[in-house]
C-alpha cells in the first residue's frame, strides 16, 4: 500500500510510461554511461569509496590493508575459546575431508569429494541449505550458445571486476562454466528452456552475450534443493546447527579439522579431518555502512575469520557489492532483493519525476551509485524513517512482452509485493542500494587452495575471481565450479595422506599474542556466527 | 507512537508493532532466534509458522518472515517436523510411474481432503501435484509444484502422511534430467571446451595487458 506522496509520483511515472516504451521498442535506451562518467559516479557514491567507513588492519597477513570498520573489528577480535581449555585428544568426528557450511559451493564439493572416493563430513550453522545459495533469483551465466564464447565470458568478467580479477581463477570460471550447467542439468536442475532445448537465456548487468540461464525467479533455490537432495541421497552426514569457531592444524601447520559449536546448546566438538573446505559464504549480516542486506541469517563472514586466524591472506576484502535494486519499501521487506532480471526484462530506473536517468543494465556498482546519486540530487521518493528510494517501473514489462510475462517470469517477485497489497503488474515498486555480496574473501589458487596448507575455499568466501565487482550471474556459477573443484582437490589431497598428528590451536595462541603485542584490546569476539536482532528488553 | 497489537507466543502475551513480521514481532519481544529462521525473505522454509486468531476456530498456517502480525494472534513456530525422505540414485531410477509406487507409496492413499492445498504458505496447488505425481505425470507435477520452499507445512496436515516435498522435489529432477528436451548448443560447447577448441582465444585473451583488455572492454558489442 503506497501512501499518498508515492501515489502522487506515481502518476509522473505513468505519464511518461508511454514514451518511454516507444522510446525502447525503438531501440533507444537511456544512454550508457562513458567509462570517464562511470568512473566520476562510483568515487562520488560508492559506498566502497567513503574513506571513514574503513580500517587498516594491525596485525595479521593482511596487515597494513584497510577493511571495512565492521570487518576488521571482527579480524581482530578474541577467539570464542581459549586454546589452553580444548581437548584436542577427543575427537568427535574423524573424516578425510571437512566442509564448512551447507550452502550451493559447500555441497558441491561434498558431492565431488564423495565422488572421488572420500570420507566427507558437511558441517553448518542453521540447516542444510539455509544460505544465499537459496536465495538467488536472478540465473547463472554460461557462454553455450553459438555467439557467445568462454573468451567473450572472460572479457565481461574481467571488465565487471574492474580489471582486479585473477586471471587464473577467471579462465577456470568461463571455461568450466558450460560444463558445470551440464552437471547440473543432468543432475536434474530443470532450467527454463524453449521446446526445442534452447536455453532461454538474457543479460545481465555488464553482459555482452545473452548468457543468463535461469530457473523462473527461483535459479538459486532450484540448483539449493537438487544439491541438497544429491548429498541426502549419497549418504553425506550433515551436522547441522553446528559452527565451525576455529579451524586446527596439525604438526606441520597444515589445516587438519576444526573446533566446532554447536549453535543450541553451546557444547563444543572436535572434527579431525585430513582436508578442510570452507564454504562458508558472504557477509550481509554485517550490515557495513548500515546498509540493510538481502543476505540469509548466517551471513557473518565467518569463513574470512577462521581462515586469518589461520594465516591465510584474504584479497579484496575491501570490496562489497550493493545491489542496485533492494526493497525500498514497505519496510517489512527493507533490504530485501528484487532481482535483476526485474530490469533484464524490461523495467527501468525512474525518478520522482518519472524521469528514466540512466541505463538500467549498467554493471551493479555503476547502477547502485546512479540511485544513490539521484537520491542525493532530491529525485527521490521519501520512504519511511527519512530513508529514500527511486522507482523500478515493473509495470512496463507485461507491456513490452505480452501479459502474463511477470507471473511467468518472476513468480516470486510478484508474490513477495502481493503479500503488501503492491501488484507490481500494475504499479512500479521503490527501490535502494542493498548489501548483496561480498566481492573479496580468501585468496586461493586454481587448485582451490588458500595459503595454508590443505585448506581449500570455495563460493562466496573466496576472494579474487570476480576482482571488485561481480556481475549477476557469476557467483552461482562460481559456486559451482570452484566448489566441484575444491571437492575433487581436497578429496585427492586426503587420499595422498594418513590421518594428521599433532592436532594445534597454536597458531590462535600466536593470534592472541599478536594482539596483545599490538595492544588491541576489545570485547569483541569471533566469529559472529549470528546478527543479534533480539530488542534488549 | 507506533500502533500496537497484542500476539501470543507459545501462549504468552507480548505487545509489539503492527507493522511488523512474526519473526521481526519475536525478535522485538526479545526471543535470539537460532531455530525458525534462514533466509528471511520467503525462500527457504526454515520459518513455517501456525497461528490461529483469538475467536477463530481455523488453525492458519504460513512464513512467519512473511507474514504480519495481527491483533490476537496466537503464534507457534513449526521449525522441524518429522518428514521421510528416501534415497535415490538420480542415475538409476527411470520416469515411470514405477519410482513413486516404490519410493513414496503413501500419495495413493491421497483422501483428497485438500488440507496440504489449504495450508501451503505458498499459496500452491499441493493436492493437485500430488495427483500428477500418481499418475506418473512428472512434468505437470514438476511445474505445479516449482515454487514449493520444502516447508512441511502441508505434511503436517495431512492424514495420508504424505511428503509432498520430497515429491514434488523428485518430480522435478526427473523432469529436469529426463523430460526436459536436450540442449543442442550446450552438449556442442561442452564437446568444443573438452576438445580444446575454446583454448585459442583463451590464452590469447589472457596475454593481454590490462590496457588491451580494457581497450577491448569498452569497444564490446552487444547482442540486441
Ligand atoms: C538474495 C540473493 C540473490 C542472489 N542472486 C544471485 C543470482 O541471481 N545469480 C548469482 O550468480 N548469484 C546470486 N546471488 C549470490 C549467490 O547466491 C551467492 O553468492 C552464493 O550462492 C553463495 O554460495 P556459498 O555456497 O558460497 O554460500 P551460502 O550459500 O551462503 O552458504 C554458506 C553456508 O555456510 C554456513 N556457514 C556460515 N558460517 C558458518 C560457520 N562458521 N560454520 C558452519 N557453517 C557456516 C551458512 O549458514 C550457509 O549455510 C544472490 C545472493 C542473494 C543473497
Ligand atoms: S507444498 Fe508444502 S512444503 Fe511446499 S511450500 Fe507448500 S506447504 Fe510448504
Ligand atoms: S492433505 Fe494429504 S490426503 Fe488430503 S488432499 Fe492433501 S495429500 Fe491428499
Ligand atoms: S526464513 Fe526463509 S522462508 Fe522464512
Amino acid at each position: 500500500m503506497y501512501s499518498k506522496e508515492m501515489l502522487e509520483s506515481i502518476k509522473k511515472v505513468e505519464a511518461t510510461r508511454e514514451e518511454r516504451i516507444k522510446a525502447v521498442l525503438a531501440g533507444n535506451h537511456p544512454r550508457r554511461m562513458t567509462a570517464e562518467e562511470k568512473e566520476q559516479v562510483l568515487l562520488e557514491n560508492h559506498p566502497d569509496h567513503i574513506k571513514e567507513q574503513f580500517k587498516e588492519l594491525t596485525i595479521g597477513p593482511n596487515k597494513g590493508e584497510k577493511v571495512p570498520l565492521e570487518l576488521a573489528d571482527l579480524l581482530q577480535a578474541n577467539p570464542r575459546i581459549k586454546p589452553s581449555e580444548i581437548d584436542l585428544s577427543k575427537i568427535d568426528y574423524d573424516v578425510d575431508v571437512l566442509i564448512i557450511g551447507g550452502g550451493g559451493a559447500g555441497s558441491a564439493a561434498a558431492i565431488m569429494a564423495n565422488e572421488n572416493g572420500a570420507d566427507v563430513m558437511i558441517v553448518t550453522k542453521l540447516r542444510h541449505g539455509d544460505a544465499n545459495t537459496m536465495m538467488a533469483e536472478g540465473g547463472i551465466q554460461a557462454a553455450d550458445k553459438p555467439n557467445d564464447s568462454p573468451a567473450q565470458h572472460y572479457l565481461d568478467v574481467m571488465g565487471g571486476g574492474h580489471f582486479k580479477n585473477v586471471p587464473e581463477l577467471v579462465y577456470k570460471l568461463v571455461n568450466d562454466a558450460p560444463i558445470c550447467i551440464k552437471w547440473l542439468n543432468d543432475l536434474g536442475v530443470m532450467f527454463d528452456k524453449e521446446p526445442d532445448g534452447t536455453m532461454v537465456t538474457t543479460h545481465g548487468g555488464g553482459t555482452s552475450r545473452k548468457r543468463m540461464h535461469a530457473c523462473k525467479d527461483y535459479s538459486g533455490a532450484e540448483i539449493m534443493r537438487v544439491l541438497r537432495d544429491e548429498v541426502q541421497n549419497r549418504k553425506i552426514p550433515v551436522v547441522d546447527f553446528t559452527s565451525a569457531i576455529e579451524i586446527i592444524k596439525d604438526k606441520d601447520g597444515k589445516a587438519a579439522g576444526a573446533v566446532l559449536m554447536n549453535m543450541e546448546t553451546n557444547e563444543i566438538l572436535i572434527a579431525r579431518a585430513k582436508t578442510v573446505v570452507i564454504a562458508t559464504g558472504g557477509a550481509g549480516r554485517m550490515h557495513y555502512q548500515g546498509f540493510p542486506t538481502s543476505n540469509h541469517y548466517g551471513a557473518t563472514a565467518d569463513g574470512l575469520v577462521l581462515a586469518y586466524r589461520a594465516g591465510a591472506p584474504l584479497l579484496y576484502a575491501h570490496t562489497l557489492q550493493y545491489h542496485p535494486t533492494g526493497a525500498a519499501y514497505p519496510s517489512q521487506i527493507f533490504g530485501a532483493l528484487v532481482t535483476e532480471k526485474v530490469r533484464s526484462i524490461g523495467a527501468q530506473l525512474v525518478n520522482c519525476d518519472g524521469e528514466p536517468f540512466m541505463y538500467s543494465l549498467e554493471t551493479r556498482d555503476v547502477c547502485a551509485s546512479g540511485v544513490i546519486r539521484e537520491c542525493r540530487k532530491g529525485k527521490g521518493v521519501d520512504t519511511f524513517d527519512g530513508g529514500k528510494g527511486v522507482w523500478l517501473d515493473s509495470p512496463m514489462i507485461d507491456i513490452l512482452h505480452g501479459e502474463g510475462t511477470i507471473e511467468k517470469r518472476i513468480p516470486a517477485m510478484m508474490r513477495m509485493y502481493l503479500k503488501y497489497g503492491i501488484d507490481m503488474r500494475k504499479q512500479p515498486i521503490l527501490i535502494y542500494p542493498t548489501l548483496h555480496y561480498q566481492n573479496g574473501g580468501i585468496k586461493i589458487g586454481e587448485n582451490g587452495m588458500s595459503d595454508v596448507p590443505n585448506l581449500f575455499v570455495a563460493g562466496e568466501a573466496v576472494g579474487g575471481i570476480h576482482g571488485e565487482n561481480r556481475l549477476m550471474g557469476n557467483s552461482l556459477l562460481d559456486i559451482i565450479v570452484f566448489g566441484r573443484n575444491a571437492g575433487v582437490n581436497a578429496a585427492k589431497e586426503a587420499k595422498s595422506m594418513n590421518a594428521p598428528e599433532g592436532l594445534t590451536l597454536g597458531h590462535v595462541d600466536s593470534f592472541i599474542k599478536e594482539m596483545a603485542d599490538a595492544g588491541i584490546v576489545t570485547d569483541k569476539v569471533s566469529p559472529k556466527l549470528l546478527p543479534n536482532y533480539a530488542r534488549k528488553v | 507512537m507506533e500502533n500496537m497489537v497484542n500476539i501470543y507466543l507459545y501462549g504468552k502475551k507480548y505487545e509489539v508493532p503492527s507493522n511488523l513480521t512474526i519473526m521481526s514481532a519475536m525478535e522485538y519481544a526479545g526471543y535470539q532466534l537460532v531455530r525458525g529462521v534462514g533466509c528471511r525473505c520467503g525462500f527457504c522454509g526454515a520459518c513455517a509458522t501456525i497461528y490461529r486468531i483469538k475467536g477463530d476456530r481455523e488453525l492458519k498456517t504460513c512464513l512467519a518472515c512473511q507474514t504480519k502480525v495481527e491483533d490476537n494472534m496466537y503464534i507457534a513456530t513449526l521449525p522441524f517436523f518429522p518428514l521421510v525422505k528416501q534415497p535415490y540414485d538420480i542415475e538409476k531410477v527411470k520416469p515411470t510411474e514405477q519410482i513413486m509406487m516404490q519410493l513414496y507409496p503413501e500419495i495413493y492413499a491421497c483422501i483428497g481432503c485438500n488440507a496440504c492445498t489449504k495450508a501451503c504458505t505458498q499459496g500452491l496447488n499441493v493436492m493437485q501435484y500430488i495427483a500428477y505425481a500418481q499418475r506418473g505425470e512428472y512434468e505437470k507435477c514438476a511445474d505445479e509444484s516449482f515454487d514449493c520452499v520444502m516447508c512441511g507445512v502441508c505434511s503436517s496436515r495431512c492424514p495420508a502422511e504424505i511428503t509432498h516435498g520430497q515429491v514434488g522435489l523428485l518430480s522435478r529432477r526427473l523432469t529436469g534430467k529426463y523430460l526436459s528436451p536436450e540442449t543442442q548448443h550446450l552438449l556442442e560447447r561442452v564437446a568444443e571446451i573438452e576438445n580444446g577448441d575454446c583454448e585459442a582465444a583463451l590464452q590469447d585473451i589472457m596475454k593481454k595487458t590490462a590496457e588491451e583488455l580494457k581497450e577491448m572492454y569498452n569497444n564490446r558489442d552487444f547482442e540486441k
